[in-house]
């Protein structure tokens, strides 16, 4: 029956060690340890917690940038667009222009030259008048000398005349 | 941690096979060997006496040891090193002597145990005539005959083998967490490292798998109880199963040690009892003509409780020292090498097991002191659901 009946020393010192135990441990091992455990819980918590922020952040900073680059995009295009009107405009204001300066000149030139050809035409009519004059003189000075001659004479020039 | 698992679900159930297991052998083997290791003891007085009178007075001693190794007698080895004892057997014929102290009447008495040559001399102090008979101390009276009388006055508390133990352990314990908790205080924030990395899962495990589910939001009181009970025992079980010294004791297979732990643990729970656990026992929730049979049977099971845990651990711890202590017994019974080409690969198995026992015990203590905490911490609004 001994190994079913409590003795009283190991009771007693059973007690001891027990207190001992739970007191030094308590205080000197499991509340540091258990508050080192739930610190280090809470920072990893927070760490994960944060990093998850960080991830949205990063998440958020990206769409943004990707908005803002197709915005830039778009603004790109149109204005390449506007630049690209402005330009056939432009070329096609500038063959406009050319093209009535063009023909302003033509047609200055046009009545230029029919001017020149008018005066031309004048000074060669007078000229001609003038030779034939000078001509018809001198025949007349030779042709004269003889009546008959100088009748007929008159009557071919007149009909020289008519002719031309 | 995933075998604990496994092993969740059947947690009742395997309670209650190991208990009766091991408190059937306990019990079988404690009424028998006894009775056997006394008519032992006739023989090998008698035998003694034969030799004596052949022989010298100086060598009955090393004949006793002769009669003892002709008639090998295992249940009295087994006893002997279950049982606790005022020297520790190290080697061969050397034990270590211990202190015997002593509260009697007369004051308080402190000498070594060698004083009294392995049980076989008596000891004579200014105030009393010693002897230890069978493990205990006992008072002479002048004839040389037992004081039963006075023997009942003294109190015995010597640093026995198991007290030894105990010491031991509770250093060891100390040093450790002692330690460890340095490690937390040196490395705030950082990742456990060396032995705070082994301690830190089997604290995390009592916290989140045995305070929490059964203490709820009020666990952080009673985790230094839980931890202290669970390491305890689980430090006194691991060093019960080193088969030499500064092992070897069976400390938390002492009823003793287990009745000390069960007894804290009744009177936290006692202490704890809220409104509900208390109703519970006094006006439990049935016919009032039931409260003579139903009152007296909770009252009952408020001591059943500790009762059962005191019992669980003292049976399995011990059950084992006697398992592999029989086994190996079975060379020295026959006589035979051979037999140990069988005991002790299986003996080498149940250590094996043993090993695994002295975790699931100090768990199976540690969990069922907060189921009991838990129970009596039980909130009013849960009572609802009955």
């Amino acid at each position: 029956m001994e190994l079913v009946t409590p003795s009283i020393g190991l009771v007693f010192w059973t007690t001891i060690a027990f207190f001992i135990l739970i007191f030094v441990l308590g205080k000197f091992a499991w509340k540091p340890i258990m508050q080192a455990l739930a610190e280090r819980e809470q920072s990893i918590e927070d760490a994960l917690s944060s990093a998850e922020k960080a991830k949205e952040e990063l998440t958020r900073l990206n769409n943004e940038s990707e908005q803002l680059l197709k915005v830039a995009r778009a603004e790109r295009d149109t204005i390449l667009k506007e630049a690209k009107q402005l330009r056939d405009n432009l070329v096609a204001d500038a063959k406009g222009i050319a093209q009535t300066e063009a023909n302003k000149m033509i047609a200055k030139a046009k009545v230029e030259i029919d001017n020149q050809k008018i005066a031309a035409l004048a000074e060669v009519k007078s000229q001609v008048a003038n030779l034939s004059i000078e001509i018809a003189e001198k025949v007349l000075r030779n042709q004269l000398a003889d009546k008959a001659k100088q009748e007929a004479l008159v009557a071919d020039l007149l009909k020289e005349v008519k002719l031309s | 941690m995933c075998i604990i698992g496994l092993f969740k679900p059947n947690l009742n159930k395997l309670i209650l096979v190991f208990a009766v297991l091991s408190l059937n052998s306990a019990i079988s083997f404690a009424n028998e060997p006894v009775k056997k290791a006394d008519s032992e003891h006739a023989d090998a007085i008698a035998e003694v006496r034969d030799t004596s009178a052949v022989v010298a007075e100086n060598s009955a001693a090393t004949s006793h040891e002769n009669a003892k190794e002709e008639k090998f007698n295992p249940s009295e080895l087994i006893l002997e090193h279950i049982t606790d004892s005022h020297d520790w057997h190290l080697w061969g014929h050397t034990s270590l002597p211990l202190p015997i102290i002593l509260y009697t009447p007369k004051g308080l008495e402190v000498f070594s145990s060698s004083h009294f040559h392995h049980g076989e001399q008596a000891y004579t102090t200014a105030n009393y005539t010693y002897k230890i008979e069978e493990n205990k101390i006992v008072v002479l009276n002048t004839e040389n005959e037992i004081d039963e009388a006075a023997t009942k006055t003294i109190i015995d508390i010597s640093i026995t083998k198991n007290v030894c133990s105990l010491l031991i352990s509770v250093t060891l314990l100390l040093f450790i967490f002692l330690s460890v908790a340095k490690a937390y205080k040196n490395r705030v924030g950082k990742a456990p490292k060396g032995f705070q990395s082994m301690i830190e899962p089997i604290i995390l495990f009592v916290r989140d798998d045995v305070a929490k589910p059964n203490l709820g939001k009020k666990y952080a009181k009673f985790m230094p109880f839980l931890l202290t009970v669970f390491f305890f025992i689980w430090i006194n079980n691991m060093m019960g199963l080193i088969p030499f010294f500064p092992g070897g004791a069976n400390v938390s297979g002492n009823i003793a040690f287990t009745m000390v732990l069960a007894l804290i643990t009744f009177i936290i729970i006692t202490v704890n009892g809220g409104k509900v656990y208390w109703s519970h026992i006094f006006a439990p929730h049935v016919p009032w003509w039931l409260y003579p049979l139903l009152i007296p049977v909770e009252i009952f099971g408020m001591f059943t409780k500790p009762v059962a845990l005191m019992i669980r651990l003292f049976a399995n711890i011990t059950a084992g020292h006697i398992l592999v202590l029989s086994l190996i017994s079975l060379i020295f019974i026959f006589k035979s090498l051979v037999i140990a080409i069988v005991a002790v690969p299986f003996t080498v198995f149940i250590n094996v097991i043993e090993l695994l026992v002295a975790f699931l015990q100090a768990y199976i203590f540690t969990m069922l002191a907060a189921l009991f905490i838990g129970m009596a911490l039980e909130e009013p609004h849960a009572e609802e659901h009955h």
